[in-house]
C-alpha cells in the first residue's frame, strides 16, 4: 500500500484507498481535476495529494546527473569535507591528540562523568575556544550554551575567557615577531557576549528549543557549537512512561544530528553517570539507558584514575579508544602538569 | 513555560480549532507527539503540523541571553556581585566572594564537624544589616533534626561582631529575622516548601537553609526507585526555587558508611584498578555522603568538612569557579574559623573522600543510625 506511506491527512489517504487509488503510479498520470472529481474533495486539496505524491515518486527513483541516489555523497567527498573542517580545541593537547585534534564539526560528541570531574568546565571551555578567531587556528564562530541544571556560572566563563585571551596573546608574541599585524583585538568581554545562554526548566522547554534550534541559528549563522549541559536532568526527573522517554530522546537526538550536518556545527551534549547492576557487581556508567547510546556519534566517557581526571573514548566510529590525562586549573582546561613539563622539554 | 496553552499562540484559526478538540491544549501534550502522531490524531497534513510545531516551540522556548548580558545584570543589581560572603577570607577567595545565589550549596560531613556551626554562622550573616556586610534580609531554616541553638547563635554573632551586638535591641532585631521551621515529617516539608515558593521575594528573604536534607529523605523511605523518583521531585522543585528567587540555598548532607560493591568504576576500566580499590577501603575513605551520586549532580558547589589526623578542613569538592582547595578550620566560640586562608591544593579524587579521624566516637554513633 503505497499511499499509506505518502505524508497526507489520514481523512485524505481513507479517501485515496477507497476510490481505489493504491499506488503511486496510479496517481501518476492523473490530473487535478479527475482526482477531485474522484475523492469529491476541493480541486486546490487534490493537487497538494499530486503534489505530495510526485514528490516521493521522484525519491524513489535513480537520479542520473548525481550518482544513484539524490543527497547521497561518495565517500571520497566526505573525506574532503572531512579534512576540510577545523576542530574545535579543548585547550588539553592530550585531550585534542585523542580526539583526532579536538570536538568535531557535523557530529554528535557525548561526554559523560561523575560529579566534579569537570564537565561543566569543559563545556565553557569549548563555548570559549570555538570563538578562536581563523587567524589563530579557530573557527572564529558562536556558541549556544543551553543550560539545563543551573550550574553555569558566568564568572568562571569571564576567568576563562580572559586566560584565553592571554593564551592568544602569547602565542601570537612567539609564532610572529616579525609580522605585527595581527593583534589579539578580541576581548573577553567580546567572548561572553558571542555565548547564547538558554536556561531550560522542564523537558518540554527542552524539546522545544531544540526545535526552535533550527531557525535561531538561521538568524545567528555563526553559531558553530551546540552545548547541552545537562541532556539528562530533566529526562531524569519526572517520568513515569519510560517508553515516551525513549521516543522522545530519540526524536531530539535525531533532530541534533541533522543541525549538526545542515549548519556544519559540532553537537556536544553533557550527560551524567549512574550505577547499573552488570555481571554481578554494580558498575558506574552513563544514564538515560542504552537506547540512548546510540544516538550519539561519539562518547566520551570522564573519569578519575588515581590522581588524575582521564577522558575515556567510549564510542567512536573514526578514533580509536584511548585515554588521556587533563586537568582543571585556573584558567581552565589544561594538560596535566607532568605532561606540560614534558612537551615544553621537548 | 511548559503548560503554556496552544489556543493563545496565535496559531492559524482552524489549526488551532484542531487541537483543541483533540483535546491537546499545552504546549508539554503537543511536543510529547512526534509529527506523525499528530498527523494522525489531528488528520491535517504534514506540512501543517510541521508549521504548528514550529510555532509551538518558538513560543514554548525560553528566549536567549548573552553570557556578558547575564554577567552585567548580575553585577548591577545584586548585592555583593551575587555572592553571600562567609568571612572566611580564604573561602570566599576561592569561591570569588561567598556562597553564590542561586545555586545549590552542599555541605557533607560526618556528625560534630561543624555542619550546623556553619549554617548558623551563614544564617547570622544573612541577617546582618547591610551597613556590617551582611544582606539584611530574612532566612529561612529549616531544622529537620531540631539541631538549632538561638544560644549559639547569638553567643557566636556577639564575639564575632560586638559592636553590632551591643547596640540596644539588634540582637532581637536580628533573631526575629530568622525562622526556624521544624517539619516532622516530609510531607510536611514538602507542603512549606510550595508556600516557600509564593513568600520567598514578598519577605526579602535572603538566604534558605536545609539542615538536613538526608534526615529528611531517609526518615520515611528506604532505598529504592520509590525515593529516587521522589529525591528527584524534591531536586528540581528547590533548584528551580533558588534559581528564581535568585537566594543562595544552602543543604546539609550525612555520611554513610560505604558498602563493599558500591561502584566507583566504569565497565572499561576493568581488572588493572581492581587491586588500588581493595587497598582503599582497608584505608579510611570507607564514608560516603548520605544521599548517592543523583544528589551529587544537582548540587553546584559541595563543601566537605572532615578532619584527618586530628585537625579540621573544610574542602572545596566540587566548585565551578574554584581549584581543589582544602582549608584547615577550627571551632571557637565565634563560630567556624580558618587557621590559614591560603588553603592546600588537593589533587585527585582525595578531596572527595570524607575522613573520621580523631572522631571516631561520633561517628559510631551515627553509623548506627543509619544502619
Amino acid at each position: 500500500m503505497e499511499v499509506g506511506r505518502l505524508p497526507i491527512s489520514a481523512s485524505q489517504r481513507g479517501k485515496l484507498i477507497s476510490a481505489g487509488y493504491t499506488t503511486l503510479a496510479s496517481l501518476s498520470s492523473l490530473s487535478p481535476s479527475d482526482l477531485a472529481r474522484d475523492l469529491k474533495i476541493p480541486e486546490s486539496e487534490a493537487l497538494e495529494i499530486l503534489k505530495v505524491a510526485s514528490h516521493d515518486c521522484r525519491l524513489d527513483q535513480p537520479d542520473k546527473s548525481n550518482g544513484i541516489f539524490t543527497g547521497a555523497q561518495t565517500a571520497w567527498e566526505m573525506l574532503h569535507e572531512e579534512q576540510s573542517f577545523p576542530r574545535i580545541t579543548t585547550s588539553c593537547a592530550d585531550l585534542d591528540n585523542i580526539l583526532g585534534g579536538g570536538i568535531n564539526c557535523k557530529e554528535v560528541t557525548e561526554i559523560g562523568g561523575v560529579p566534579g570531574i569537570g564537565k561543566t568546565q569543559l563545556g565553557i571551555q569549548l563555548a570559549v575556544n570555538v570563538q578562536i578567531p581563523v587567524d589563530f587556528g579557530g573557527l572564529g564562530g558562536k556558541a549556544v550554551y543551553i543550560d539545563t541544571e543551573g550550574s553555569f556560572m558566568v564568572e568562571r566563563a569571564l576567568q576563562i575567557a580572559e586566560a584565553s585571551v592571554v593564551d592568544m596573546s602569547h602565542y601570537n608574541e612567539l609564532l610572529r615577531k616579525e609580522l605585527r599585524t595581527c593583534q589579539v583585538e578580541i576581548q573577553p568581554t567580546d567572548i561572553l557576549k558571542n555565548i547564547f545562554y538558554f536556561r531550560i526548566c522542564s523537558y518540554t522547554e527542552q524539546i522545544a528549543l531544540i526545535n526552535h534550534l533550527d531557525k535561531f541559528i538561521l538568524e545567528h549563522n555563526d553559531v558553530k557549537i551546540v552545548i547541552i549541559d545537562s541532556v539528562t536532568f530533566h529526562f531524569r526527573q519526572d517520568f513515569e512512561d519510560l517508553a515516551l522517554r525513549t521516543r522522545l530522546l530519540g526524536g531530539m537526538a535525531l533532530k541534533l544530528m541533522n543541525l549538526a550536518n545542515k549548519y556544519n556545527l559540532a553537537v556536544v551534549i553533557f550527560n551524567q553517570v549512574t550505577t547499573k547492576h552488570k555481571e554481578g557487581s554494580f558498575q558506574l556508567s552513563l544514564a538515560l539507558g542504552d537506547s540512548w547510546s546510540h544516538c550519539c556519534t561519539n562518547r566520551v566517557i570522564l573519569y578519575w584514575n588515581g590522581d588524575e581526571r582521564n577522558a575515556h573514548i567510549d564510542k567512536s566510529p573514526s578514533l580509536k579508544s584511548a585515554s588521556a590525562p587533563f586537568s582543571v586549573t585556573r584558567k581552565g582546561i589544561r594538560n596535566t602538569a607532568s605532561n606540560h613539563k614534558r612537551i615544553k622539554l621537548m | 513555560m511548559a503548560n503554556k496553552l496552544i489556543n493563545q499562540m496565535g496559531l492559524p484559526k482552524s489549526i488551532a480549532n484542531v487541537f483543541a478538540a483533540r483535546n491537546i491544549t499545552t504546549a508539554k501534550e503537543a511536543l510529547s507527539l512526534t509529527e506523525f502522531e499528530l498527523m494522525e490524531v489531528l488528520d491535517v497534513s504534514l506540512a501543517d503540523v510541521t508549521s504548528a510545531i514550529a510555532r509551538i516551540s518558538e513560543i514554548t522556548c525560553p528566549p536567549y541571553q548573552t553570557a556578558l548580558t547575564l554577567m552585567e545584570q548580575r553585577v548591577q543589581k545584586e548585592h555583593m556581585g551575587g555572592h553571600l560572603p562567609t568571612r572566611l577570607k580564604g573561602l570566599d577567595n576561592a569561591l570569588c566572594g561567598g556562597i553564590p545565589f542561586g545555586v545549590l550549596t552542599e555541605l557533607v560531613g560526618p556528625a560534630g564537624i561543624g555542619k550546623t556551626q556553619l549554617c548558623l554562622k551563614l544564617a547570622l550573616l544573612a541577617s546582618l544589616p547591610t551597613a556590617y556586610g551582611g544582606l539584611g534580609g530574612r532566612v529561612i531554616y529549616i531544622d529537620v533534626e531540631s539541631k538549632f541553638s538561638s544560644k549559639r547563635m547569638i553567643e557566636m554573632g556577639s564575639k564575632s561582631f560586638p559592636d553590632v551586638f551591643h547596640t540596644k535591641g539588634m540582637a532581637q532585631e536580628m533573631a526575629g529575622r530568622i525562622l526556624v521551621l521544624q517539619p516532622a515529617s516530609l510531607s510536611e516539608f514538602t507542603k512549606s516548601l510550595q508556600q516557600l515558593k509564593i513568600s520567598l521575594l514578598q519577605n526579602q528573604v535572603k538566604l534558605l537553609i536545609i539542615d538536613s536534607m538526608a534526615a529528611l529523605i531517609s526518615g520515611e523511605y528506604g532505598q529504592g526507585p520509590a525515593r529516587q523518583h521522589l529525591l528527584g521531585w524534591h531536586i528540581s522543585s528547590i533548584k528551580s526555587l533558588a534559581e528564581f528567587s535568585r537566594i543562595p540555598v544552602v543543604v546539609t548532607n550525612q555520611v554513610r558508611s560505604q558498602t563493599r560493591d558500591e561502584a566507583c568504576q566504569y565497565s572499561f576500566q576493568g581488572q588493572s584498578r581492581e587491586k588500588a580499590v581493595e587497598d582503599h577501603t582497608g584505608y579510611d575513605s570507607h564514608l560516603v555522603a548520605a544521599l548517592g551520586i543523583h544528589w551529587a549532580h544537582a548540587v553546584t558547589i559541595r563543601l566537605v568538612l572532615d578532619s584527618k589526623s586530628g585537625k579540621r578542613f573544610i574542602k572545596l569538592a566540587k566548585s565551578p569557579i574554584s581549584p581543589p582547595l582544602a582549608f584547615p578550620f577550627n571551632i571557637t566560640s565565634s563560630g567556624i574559623s580558618l587557621l590559614n586562608d591560603d588553603g592546600i591544593e588537593l589533587t585527585g579524587p582525595e578531596i572527595n573522600s570524607i575522613h573520621c579521624q580523631g572522631h571516631s566516637d561520633i561517628i559510631n554513633f551515627d553509623g548506627e543510625r543509619f544502619q
